[in-house]
């Protein structure tokens, strides 16, 4: 079966992010940038549904050059081709999934697999808005992936508050994953090397003219309040106490 | 300045990433995140146990460090010299013993067969070596011969279609796990031949080197060869005396080269970060001048470390690296990567003598490598013959 990935590229969760002065975003300069987590349960249930059934894993990623790089991974990772939506402009979660949707549909697939969000903006709304683009079934935040290839459908396990759904659908459908699904494996050497010969197809996202105007807007980003420096109490117990007891009453006002 | 930020700049402070190919970034950031998912964690209790963790051996066959600028016809990769390098960086960051286990398979065992054995011994053992069904070793130090190794005992004497092997040989690394041994012997004639000999033959025994306070994390073993006979078409065909033998140290001392730089960097960001959060006398000790001053010693070491490997690799690239140039370099870096770990260790006060922390073992493991492949002092004087045109050995 030929399985679209969809990929986004997300500043490492270790990396200290710095807002830009203007407020409308974050300063790219020195992050170091990653597949989406999620997207990499992905790109491995993709890899090993291939390995299982037979057919062809293609990755679909949106955004500048630097996405390429984690292009280049997810090829490494064992994926057979890609094609990247070029744009350097900032894309609300519609515009993304109206351009990630445009191409999967001219690629043709039989599933379409995503991360259940990107850990940058947590939106969690582009694989759900892909399914409608398409007019497609979808099933999200999914913990196990079982394909009935003879009788055309998916029966998958979803992660609830103290509770596990288990839901089955026809396909092409698009489905989302959650951490669990699977354990990744690590791009390996030969693999990189492969990855060097294999189709990365370049598409720009103005060619695609679409009606991309964004719904959402980010007005400002802006940090959390910095804490006030804590107030250390010292002296006798009994005398600290009551003052601890005075203070959460009368400042903190949570007693 | 957080802990990414500080990382960032004791490793790479003139920004030599800029200058990497996409094929180096992606070879050593996925080296990388194996090393520090699947070794760091365990490294010093590896280390204290005294074995090679043999569970790494199918891990390092799939992400591919074992052969890998070899052709894709026996199980290689076709990684430049530059990129191999950069993988023997993360594989020492995590451990000396991991970075000399993938250097003894890649650039002694397979790179013996790949470049003197017949196109029959290469298929039957580079592709398999590649996967890590076959691990070798590469036995030419003797008990009695190191930096000379001219001076080998070993014979092999022809008998018939065989040769007959005897003698010993010693530190030789995963000795113990292999199971094929490239041994280097004199023939009948005196000449120097490589022979591949498997380590179930009667009369092959490998006994494990317990007594080590360095390198605990490699498998290391002396050889005892009882009149192993092997067929004559298990010896070498394209090997004709010691160069051959020393052009493969050549090969393992650029994976030192590179190697050690890893080892220098973990141990100078372990000491900085350290430095940043331990306290004295009312300050991170990050903010006193000794410490300080010690800091950006280690760190203009390690660039310096970092300037030779590249531009090595850039030789090795171009097809004009010379053994000479390679010997400068390992002298120089085994013996800088030692010093910052020694460094290392101080900065970490008493904390620096346990396992807890890396800069001890990387020190202990360093003073392996300051010696193997060539000793310090080997390495001086191959570099004195070189500029002056004068043997001093």
């Amino acid at each position: 079966m030929k399985i679209l990935v969809t990929v986004k590229q997300v500043p490492d969760t270790a990396t200290k992010i710095q807002i830009r002065a203007d407020g409308q975003g974050i300063q790219e300069d020195g992050i170091k940038w990653v597949i989406n987590p999620y997207d990499e349960f992905a790109i491995e249930e993709a890899l090993r549904i291939k390995e299982k059934q037979g057919g062809e894993v293609v990755i679909v990623a949106l955004g500048p050059s630097r996405v390429e790089e984690a292009v280049r991974q997810s090829l490494a990772m064992g994926a057979d081709r890609a094609v990247v939506i070029s744009t350097d402009a900032a894309v609300d979660p519609a515009a993304a999934a109206t351009a990630l949707a445009a191409v999967c549909g001219e690629e043709g697939f039989d599933l379409i697999l995503t991360g259940k969000q990107a850990v940058d903006d947590d939106s969690a709304q582009v694989g759900p808005m892909i399914a409608a683009n398409l007019g497609l079934p979808q099933v999200t935040v999914v913990l196990k992936l079982e394909v009935d290839e003879a009788g055309h459908r998916l029966r998958a396990e979803r992660e609830l508050e103290g509770a596990t759904e288990i839901v089955e659908l026809p396909y092409p459908a698009v489905v989302t994953a959650q951490r669990g699904l699977n354990e990744p494996r690590y791009p390996t050497l030969p693999n990189i090397m492969k990855a060097k010969k294999k189709e990365v197809r370049r598409v720009s996202m103005d060619s695609l003219s679409l009606a991309l105007d964004p719904r959402v807007t980010v007005n400002r980003l802006f940090a959390p309040p910095e804490r006030p420096e804590p107030t250390i109490l010292s002296g006798e117990p009994e005398e600290t106490a009551k003052e601890l007891v005075r203070l959460l009453h009368s400042e903190a006002k949570v007693l | 300045m957080d802990i990414q930020n500080t990382t960032e700049k004791l490793e790479d402070f003139y920004q030599l990433q800029d200058l990497w190919t996409e094929e180096e970034t992606d070879v050593k950031n996925a080296v990388r995140r194996f090393v520090d998912r699947e070794v760091i964690p365990h490294a010093g209790e590896w280390w204290q146990q005294g074995e090679f963790p043999a569970h790494l051996i199918p891990m390092l066959a799939e992400l591919g460090v074992f052969g890998p600028t070899l052709p894709e016809a026996y199980g290689g990769s076709g990684l430049s010299p530059l990129a191999y390098g950069l993988m023997m960086q993360e594989l020492e960051r995590g451990d000396s013993g991991l970075r000399s286990f993938a250097s003894v398979q890649s650039g002694l065992a397979m790179h013996a067969i790949y470049r003197y054995g017949s196109e029959e011994q290469k298929q039957e053992y580079l592709p398999r070596m590649a996967k890590g069904e076959i691990i070798g070793c590469f036995g030419l130090t003797e008990p009695d011969a190191g930096s000379d190794p001219a001076a080998m005992i070993t014979r092999a004497s022809e008998e018939g279609d065989s040769y007959v092997i005897s003698g010993a040989k010693r530190w030789i690394t995963n000795g113990h796990l292999a199971q094929v041994a490239v041994v280097w012997a004199k023939d009948d004639a005196g000449i120097v031949r490589g022979f591949l000999v498997p380590t179930q033959l009667p009369g092959f025994h490998a006994t494990p080197i317990h007594t080590k306070a360095s390198m605990r994390m490699s498998a290391t073993s002396e050889l005892y060869l009882d009149r192993v006979r092997v067929p004559k078409s298990f010896q070498l065909p394209e090997a004709h005396g010691l160069g051959a033998p020393l052009n493969c140290l050549t090969q393992a001392r650029y994976g030192i080269v590179w190697g050690t730089v890893g080892a220098a960097m973990d141990a100078l960001v372990e000491a900085s970060l350290y430095a940043k959060t331990r306290t004295a006398f009312g300050r991170p000790i990050a903010a006193k001048q000794l410490v300080q001053s010690h800091i950006v010693g280690m760190e203009t070491r390690l660039l310096n470390m970092q300037l030779m490997a590249r531009q090595l690799g850039q030789l090795y690239l171009g097809g004009t690296m010379r053994y000479a140039q390679v010997s400068m370099a390992k002298r120089h870096n085994a013996r800088a990567a030692l010093e910052i770990a020694r460094m290392a260790r101080e900065i970490l006060g008493g904390n620096g003598i346990s396992t807890d922390y890396h800069a001890i073992r990387h020190m202990a493991n360093l003073e392996t490598v300051d010696t193997y492949e060539g000793t310090y002092e080997i390495h001086t004087l191959i570099v004195g013959r070189d500029l002056l045109g004068e043997a001093a050995f």
